[in-house]
Protein backbone atom coordinates (compact mmCIF):
# COMPACT_ATOMS: atom_id res chain seq x y z
CA UNK A 1 0.00 0.00 0.00
CA UNK A 2 1.20 3.66 -0.68
CA UNK A 3 2.13 5.08 2.43
CA UNK A 4 2.60 8.58 1.51
CA UNK A 5 0.44 12.02 1.20
CA UNK A 6 0.87 14.82 -0.49
CA UNK A 7 -1.81 17.91 -1.44
CA UNK A 8 -2.97 17.08 -5.25
CA UNK A 9 -4.98 20.41 -4.84
CA UNK A 10 -5.14 23.15 -2.04
CA UNK A 11 -7.13 26.14 -2.25
CA UNK A 12 -7.98 28.96 0.72
CA UNK A 13 -10.12 32.26 0.88
CA UNK A 14 -7.96 34.93 1.97
CA UNK A 15 -5.42 33.10 0.13
CA UNK A 16 -2.63 34.48 2.23
CA UNK A 17 -3.02 32.10 5.13
CA UNK A 18 -2.93 29.17 2.40
CA UNK A 19 0.47 28.03 4.67
CA UNK A 20 -1.64 27.91 7.91
CA UNK A 21 -4.14 25.53 6.01
CA UNK A 22 -1.45 23.26 4.18
CA UNK A 23 0.00 22.72 8.17
CA UNK A 24 -3.39 21.99 9.32
CA UNK A 25 -4.87 19.93 6.56
CA UNK A 26 -1.75 17.76 7.29
CA UNK A 27 -2.41 17.28 10.79
CA UNK A 28 -5.73 16.55 10.06
CA UNK A 29 -4.18 13.46 8.07
CA UNK A 30 -3.55 11.47 11.20
CA UNK A 31 -6.86 11.75 12.61
CA UNK A 32 -8.32 10.73 8.80
CA UNK A 33 -5.75 7.48 8.85
CA UNK A 34 -7.12 6.69 12.26
CA UNK A 35 -10.57 6.79 11.20
CA UNK A 36 -9.84 4.44 8.08
CA UNK A 37 -8.21 1.79 10.05
CA UNK A 38 -11.76 2.01 12.75
CA UNK A 39 -14.02 1.83 9.40
CA UNK A 40 -13.03 -1.62 8.69
CA UNK A 41 -13.93 -3.15 12.16
CA UNK A 42 -17.49 -1.20 11.78
CA UNK A 43 -20.24 -0.78 8.95
CA UNK A 44 -18.61 -0.02 5.67
CA UNK A 45 -19.73 3.55 5.49
CA UNK A 46 -17.31 5.84 2.80
CA UNK A 47 -18.12 8.79 4.38
CA UNK A 48 -16.56 10.71 7.62
CA UNK A 49 -17.72 13.72 9.01
CA UNK A 50 -16.47 16.29 11.55
CA UNK A 51 -12.95 15.02 12.44
CA UNK A 52 -13.19 17.58 15.36
CA UNK A 53 -11.91 20.35 17.05
CA UNK A 54 -7.91 19.68 16.19
CA UNK A 55 -6.82 23.22 17.51
CA UNK A 56 -8.86 24.75 20.66
CA UNK A 57 -7.34 27.19 20.00
CA UNK A 58 -8.14 28.19 16.82
CA UNK A 59 -11.78 28.01 16.22
CA UNK A 60 -11.85 25.93 13.02
CA UNK A 61 -13.90 22.90 11.97
CA UNK A 62 -12.07 20.36 9.72
CA UNK A 63 -14.54 17.87 8.25
CA UNK A 64 -12.92 14.86 5.94
CA UNK A 65 -14.17 12.57 3.13
CA UNK A 66 -12.33 9.31 1.98
CA UNK A 67 -12.87 7.91 -1.27
CA UNK A 68 -12.59 4.44 -2.02
CA UNK A 69 -9.52 5.19 -4.16
CA UNK A 70 -7.82 6.20 -1.15
CA UNK A 71 -7.99 10.78 -1.73
CA UNK A 72 -8.61 12.22 1.30
CA UNK A 73 -11.08 15.57 1.03
CA UNK A 74 -10.71 17.79 3.56
CA UNK A 75 -12.64 20.99 4.61
CA UNK A 76 -11.56 23.48 7.12
CA UNK A 77 -14.22 25.92 7.70
CA UNK A 78 -14.21 29.02 10.33
CA UNK A 79 -16.13 28.23 13.51
CA UNK A 80 -17.94 31.48 13.63
CA UNK A 81 -19.97 30.20 10.64
CA UNK A 82 -22.16 28.02 12.34
CA UNK A 83 -24.77 28.37 9.66
CA UNK A 84 -23.10 25.21 8.01
CA UNK A 85 -25.27 22.19 8.65
CA UNK A 86 -24.36 18.52 8.26
CA UNK A 87 -25.82 17.98 5.05
CA UNK A 88 -24.40 21.09 3.31
CA UNK A 89 -20.84 20.05 4.04
CA UNK A 90 -21.98 16.16 2.95
CA UNK A 91 -23.35 18.00 -0.02
CA UNK A 92 -19.60 19.48 -0.73
CA UNK A 93 -17.81 16.38 -0.38
CA UNK A 94 -20.54 15.05 -3.17
CA UNK A 95 -19.71 17.83 -5.70
CA UNK A 96 -15.87 17.88 -4.66
CA UNK A 97 -16.08 13.88 -5.59
CA UNK A 98 -17.72 13.91 -8.54
CA UNK A 99 -15.37 16.82 -10.08
CA UNK A 100 -12.36 15.25 -8.97
CA UNK A 101 -13.74 11.79 -10.69
CA UNK A 102 -13.94 14.15 -13.62
CA UNK A 103 -10.43 15.26 -13.78
CA UNK A 104 -9.56 11.43 -13.22
CA UNK A 105 -11.20 10.55 -16.44
CA UNK A 106 -9.66 13.51 -18.15
CA UNK A 107 -6.63 11.78 -20.58
CA UNK A 108 -4.54 14.96 -19.92
CA UNK A 109 -4.39 14.45 -16.50
CA UNK A 110 -2.05 12.35 -14.78
CA UNK A 111 -2.94 10.61 -12.00
CA UNK A 112 -0.76 11.92 -9.30
CA UNK A 113 0.12 14.95 -10.49
CA UNK A 114 -1.20 18.30 -8.86
CA UNK A 115 -4.81 19.02 -9.97
CA UNK A 116 -4.54 21.73 -13.02
CA UNK A 117 -7.89 21.50 -14.17
CA UNK A 118 -10.11 24.96 -15.03
CA UNK A 119 -13.56 22.97 -13.98
CA UNK A 120 -12.52 21.69 -10.79
CA UNK A 121 -11.41 24.90 -10.07
CA UNK A 122 -14.46 26.44 -10.84
CA UNK A 123 -16.55 24.34 -8.74
CA UNK A 124 -14.27 24.95 -5.35
CA UNK A 125 -14.20 28.60 -6.17
CA UNK A 126 -18.24 28.20 -6.33
CA UNK A 127 -18.38 26.55 -2.79
CA UNK A 128 -16.30 28.70 -1.57
CA UNK A 129 -17.64 32.25 -2.43
CA UNK A 130 -20.77 30.97 -1.01
CA UNK A 131 -19.71 29.84 2.71
CA UNK A 132 -17.66 33.54 2.82
CA UNK B 1 -26.91 -3.48 -28.98
CA UNK B 2 -24.31 -1.61 -31.26
CA UNK B 3 -22.27 -0.32 -28.42
CA UNK B 4 -20.44 -3.03 -27.28
CA UNK B 5 -19.43 -3.58 -31.15
CA UNK B 6 -18.00 -0.31 -31.20
CA UNK B 7 -15.48 -0.88 -28.73
CA UNK B 8 -14.39 -4.27 -29.77
CA UNK B 9 -13.62 -2.74 -33.27
CA UNK B 10 -11.69 0.32 -31.89
CA UNK B 11 -10.04 -2.40 -29.54
CA UNK B 12 -8.90 -4.58 -32.29
CA UNK B 13 -7.81 -1.37 -34.76
CA UNK B 14 -5.54 -0.07 -31.40
CA UNK B 15 -3.91 -3.48 -31.42
CA UNK B 16 -3.45 -3.88 -34.84
CA UNK B 17 -1.87 -0.46 -35.14
CA UNK B 18 0.69 -0.35 -32.25
CA UNK B 19 1.73 -4.37 -34.09
CA UNK B 20 1.65 -2.39 -37.64
CA UNK B 21 3.69 0.72 -36.20
CA UNK B 22 6.30 -1.40 -34.54
CA UNK B 23 7.11 -3.85 -37.86
CA UNK B 24 6.76 -0.67 -40.36
CA UNK B 25 10.03 0.79 -38.22
CA UNK B 26 11.76 -2.45 -38.30
CA UNK B 27 10.71 -4.82 -40.89
CA UNK B 28 10.98 -8.13 -38.89
CA UNK B 29 9.39 -8.47 -35.94
CA UNK B 30 11.14 -10.38 -32.78
CA UNK B 31 10.42 -10.96 -29.29
CA UNK B 32 11.52 -7.66 -27.75
CA UNK B 33 9.27 -5.55 -29.83
CA UNK B 34 6.21 -8.19 -29.83
CA UNK B 35 7.18 -7.59 -25.98
CA UNK B 36 7.20 -3.25 -26.54
CA UNK B 37 3.56 -3.42 -27.86
CA UNK B 38 1.97 -5.90 -25.49
CA UNK B 39 3.41 -3.48 -22.75
CA UNK B 40 2.11 -0.24 -24.76
CA UNK B 41 -1.30 -1.96 -24.76
CA UNK B 42 -0.89 -2.69 -20.80
CA UNK B 43 -0.10 0.81 -20.23
CA UNK B 44 -3.01 2.44 -22.43
CA UNK B 45 -5.21 -0.40 -20.26
CA UNK B 46 -3.57 0.57 -16.85
CA UNK B 47 -4.63 4.52 -17.07
CA UNK B 48 -8.20 3.70 -18.46
CA UNK B 49 -8.20 1.15 -15.76
CA UNK B 50 -7.34 3.82 -13.25
CA UNK B 51 -10.19 6.17 -14.49
CA UNK B 52 -12.94 3.72 -14.80
CA UNK B 53 -12.87 2.37 -10.81
CA UNK B 54 -12.82 6.04 -9.57
CA UNK B 55 -16.12 6.13 -11.85
CA UNK B 56 -17.73 2.49 -10.73
CA UNK B 57 -16.94 3.00 -7.12
CA UNK B 58 -18.39 6.30 -6.35
CA UNK B 59 -21.34 5.33 -4.85
CA UNK B 60 -20.47 2.12 -3.58
CA UNK B 61 -18.81 1.84 0.63
CA UNK B 62 -15.90 1.14 1.60
CA UNK B 63 -14.43 -2.34 0.79
CA UNK B 64 -13.11 -4.44 4.01
CA UNK B 65 -10.39 -6.29 2.67
CA UNK B 66 -8.80 -7.71 -0.47
CA UNK B 67 -10.98 -10.83 -0.62
CA UNK B 68 -14.50 -8.03 -0.84
CA UNK B 69 -12.42 -5.33 -3.44
CA UNK B 70 -11.35 -8.69 -5.85
CA UNK B 71 -15.24 -9.92 -5.34
CA UNK B 72 -16.13 -6.20 -6.69
CA UNK B 73 -14.26 -6.72 -9.43
CA UNK B 74 -15.25 -10.19 -10.45
CA UNK B 75 -18.94 -8.77 -10.17
CA UNK B 76 -19.57 -4.95 -10.69
CA UNK B 77 -16.51 -4.22 -12.51
CA UNK B 78 -16.46 -7.61 -14.64
CA UNK B 79 -20.13 -6.57 -15.53
CA UNK B 80 -19.90 -2.88 -16.03
CA UNK B 81 -16.93 -3.04 -18.70
CA UNK B 82 -16.81 -7.00 -20.05
CA UNK B 83 -20.81 -7.24 -19.75
CA UNK B 84 -20.85 -10.56 -17.71
CA UNK B 85 -19.40 -11.71 -14.30
CA UNK B 86 -16.33 -13.67 -13.89
CA UNK B 87 -17.40 -16.88 -13.83
CA UNK B 88 -15.06 -18.36 -11.10
CA UNK B 89 -12.55 -16.77 -8.27
CA UNK B 90 -10.00 -19.10 -6.80
CA UNK B 91 -7.46 -17.45 -4.75
CA UNK B 92 -4.66 -19.08 -2.10
CA UNK B 93 -6.10 -16.70 0.12
CA UNK B 94 -2.01 -15.39 0.02
CA UNK B 95 -2.55 -12.33 -2.39
CA UNK B 96 -2.58 -14.74 -5.36
CA UNK B 97 -6.12 -14.62 -7.21
CA UNK B 98 -7.71 -16.29 -10.51
CA UNK B 99 -10.51 -15.09 -12.43
CA UNK B 100 -11.97 -17.22 -15.05
CA UNK B 101 -14.42 -15.95 -17.63
CA UNK B 102 -15.58 -18.91 -20.06
CA UNK B 103 -17.00 -16.50 -22.31
CA UNK B 104 -14.64 -13.49 -22.63
CA UNK B 105 -15.99 -10.57 -24.48
CA UNK B 106 -12.89 -9.53 -26.69
CA UNK B 107 -12.53 -12.97 -28.19
CA UNK B 108 -15.78 -14.46 -28.55
CA UNK B 109 -15.64 -13.40 -32.43
CA UNK B 110 -12.32 -15.07 -32.75
CA UNK B 111 -12.95 -18.95 -32.66
CA UNK B 112 -14.70 -21.04 -30.53
CA UNK B 113 -11.97 -23.51 -30.02
CA UNK B 114 -8.51 -23.87 -30.69
CA UNK B 115 -8.07 -21.53 -34.21
CA UNK B 116 -6.18 -18.28 -33.46
CA UNK B 117 -5.04 -19.16 -30.47
CA UNK B 118 -0.87 -17.78 -30.52
CA UNK B 119 -3.11 -14.09 -31.23
CA UNK B 120 -5.22 -13.86 -28.20
CA UNK B 121 -2.25 -12.86 -25.84
CA UNK B 122 -2.02 -9.59 -28.36
CA UNK B 123 -5.75 -8.86 -27.32
CA UNK B 124 -5.85 -9.43 -23.75
CA UNK B 125 -3.05 -7.24 -23.23
CA UNK B 126 -5.34 -3.93 -22.44
CA UNK B 127 -7.69 -5.89 -20.58
CA UNK B 128 -5.00 -7.03 -18.39
CA UNK B 129 -3.92 -2.91 -17.93
CA UNK B 130 -7.26 -1.63 -17.09
CA UNK B 131 -7.81 -4.29 -14.33
CA UNK B 132 -4.24 -3.39 -12.69
CA UNK B 133 -4.73 0.17 -12.89
CA UNK B 134 -7.96 -0.23 -11.21
CA UNK B 135 -6.68 -2.62 -8.56
CA UNK B 136 -3.65 -0.03 -7.99
CA UNK B 137 -6.75 3.03 -7.13
CA UNK B 138 -8.15 0.92 -4.76
CA UNK B 139 -4.54 0.40 -3.26
CA UNK B 140 -3.83 -2.99 -4.46
CA UNK B 141 -0.43 -3.05 -6.08
CA UNK B 142 -0.50 -5.81 -8.41
CA UNK B 143 0.60 -8.15 -11.85
CA UNK B 144 -1.91 -8.79 -14.12
CA UNK B 145 -1.70 -11.89 -16.67
CA UNK B 146 -3.64 -14.09 -18.79
CA UNK B 147 -3.94 -17.31 -20.78
CA UNK B 148 -6.35 -18.71 -22.76
CA UNK B 149 -6.15 -22.44 -23.40
CA UNK B 150 -9.29 -22.92 -25.39
CA UNK B 151 -11.26 -19.60 -27.09
CA UNK B 152 -12.88 -18.29 -25.59
CA UNK B 153 -12.16 -19.09 -22.18
CA UNK B 154 -9.79 -17.31 -20.52
CA UNK B 155 -8.13 -17.39 -17.23
CA UNK B 156 -6.54 -13.76 -15.24
CA UNK B 157 -4.00 -14.46 -12.83
CA UNK B 158 -3.67 -11.44 -10.39
CA UNK B 159 -0.93 -11.48 -7.86
CA UNK B 160 -0.70 -8.72 -5.33
CA UNK B 161 2.46 -7.08 -4.50
CA UNK B 162 2.81 -6.71 -0.90
CA UNK B 163 5.31 -3.79 -0.10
Amino acid sequence: MKCFNYPLYIRSVPSQNELKFHYTVHTSLDVVEEKVSAVGKSIGDQRELYLGLLYPTEDYKVYGYVTNSKVKFVIVVDSSNTSLRDNEIRSMFRKLHNSFTDVMCNPFYNPGDPIQSKAFNGIVSGMMVQTG
Amino acid sequence: MADESLFEFLHMEIVSHIFNEQQSSKGEMDNKDRAACISLLEAMGFRVGQGLIERLTRDTPSFKDELDIMKFICKDFWTKVFRRQVDNLRTNHQGTYVLQDNKFALLTQFSSGKQYLDQAPKYLAFSCGVVRGALSNLGLESVVTAEVSIMPSCKFQVVIQKL
